[in-house]
């Protein structure tokens, strides 16, 4: 299939880079991204992803837009107040790129949906969104477990972090932070605050790697964990080795199947049905 | 001696294990911290007994949540 003459001229700053051309784009349009948590780094994953016309992206979030959001988790808008972020961002999307479609799951991951979720639409490449450890561990086990490659985020104050896993290819999340922080022991951005941008430098990273995976262009931030701090402007990029004796990707994993940890206190308050 | 503590050089008087290294380098939360000395990680039961030689290259991994207000 090729693409249409309203194709050629939206991705044509795609299509003109050597490293994407016609057959980049293609592969971008046939690509599948889910996105866990459409909040401050998955709203910004989401649209430039959407922009770029990834042609599937899935949308996780069981959550509802609140005024608080709107400082940085930008697919939302002040008319969104209340509505279900999924829809919100389903919409936002729509609105953007009608090459796309978005494919919403109004709920929380937990062990016993997750690979469900990414098998639905056997996605290429999913993001962690997420704000709290025991969702980042759950992503990160189910995709070691299902091979699925992932990028990894953490934003608070004026600092953020990524990282890349690749099945087989570098060290997963679990190879440089064992186990989720106790309950509450790590503040989370409602607690601590979070410069609006951050969302943006962040998740706009994780859409950049997505992009590249699909593509199969350039080097990812497998095997580096990389920190980014607003105030000093430092970027930098901290090797990571894989630990052959990780609980998950190591050589003899104790891991085998998914497990919910404790959930954070907050998230008591109900799905949105 | 001197040591880079994420890319910062700290000048040390004298010989620290990594544990004392995290209260001179005024860590965070240390009890959290993922701790690497030249690109290998530290395994938290050996911070007491490891200790930083001038040249080393230290980083503390931190924590960070963020994102979607799942909190
Ligand atoms: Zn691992």
């Amino acid at each position: 299939m090729g693409l249409s003459n309203e194709q050629l001229e939206r991705y044509s700053r795609h299509i003109i880079l050597s490293q994407v051309g016609g057959k980049g784009q293609q592969k971008i349009l046939n690509g599948k991204v889910l996105i866990i948590g459409t909040g401050g780094l998955g709203a910004p994953a989401a649209m430039y992803l959407a922009a770029a016309g990834v042609g599937t992206i899935g949308l996780v979030d069981y959550d509802t837009v609140d005024l608080s959001n709107l400082q940085r988790q930008i697919i939302h808008q002040t008319q969104d107040v209340g509505k279900a972020k999924i829809i919100s961002g389903q919409e936002t999307i729509a609105a953007m790129n009608p090459d796309v479609t978005v494919h919403t799951y109004d709920e929380m991951v937990a062990a016993a949906n997750i690979k469900d979720i990414i098998n639905d639409q056997d996605y290429d490449f999913i993001i962690d969104g997420t704000d709290n450890f025991p969702a980042k561990f759950l992503i990160n086990d189910a995709c070691v477990l299902l091979q699925k490659p992932f990028s990894h985020a953490g934003i608070i104050r004026f600092e953020g972090q990524t990282m890349t896993y690749v099945p087989g290819q570098g060290p997963c999340y679990r190879c440089v932070f064992k186990e989720p922080p106790p309950k509450d022991a790590v503040p989370t951005c409602r607690q601590a605050g979070v410069l609006g941008v951050m969302g943006g430098v962040i998740g706009t990273l994780q859409a950049t790697e997505a992009l590249k995976y699909i593509l199969g262009v350039g080097e990812l931030l497998t095997g580096y964990l990389l920190t980014y701090n607003a105030l000093t402007m430092n970027f930098r990029k901290v090797k990571l080795p894989h630990q052959k004796d990780c609980a998950i990707c190591g050589e003899h994993p104790t891991i085998t199947e998914l497990t919910d940890y404790e959930q954070p206190t907050c998230n008591l308050k109900n799905k949105k049905g | 001696m001197k040591v880079t503590v994420n890319g910062q050089t700290l000048e040390l008087e004298k010989p620290v294990n990594i544990e004392e290294l995290l209260v001179l380098a005024k860590a965070e939360q240390p009890e959290y911290v993922t701790v690497q000395k030249n690109d290998e990680f530290i395994k938290r039961e050996d911070f007491a007994i490891t200790t930083v030689a001038d040249g080393d290259n230290i980083e503390f991994l931190y924590f960070m949540g963020g994102g979607a207000a799942w909190d």
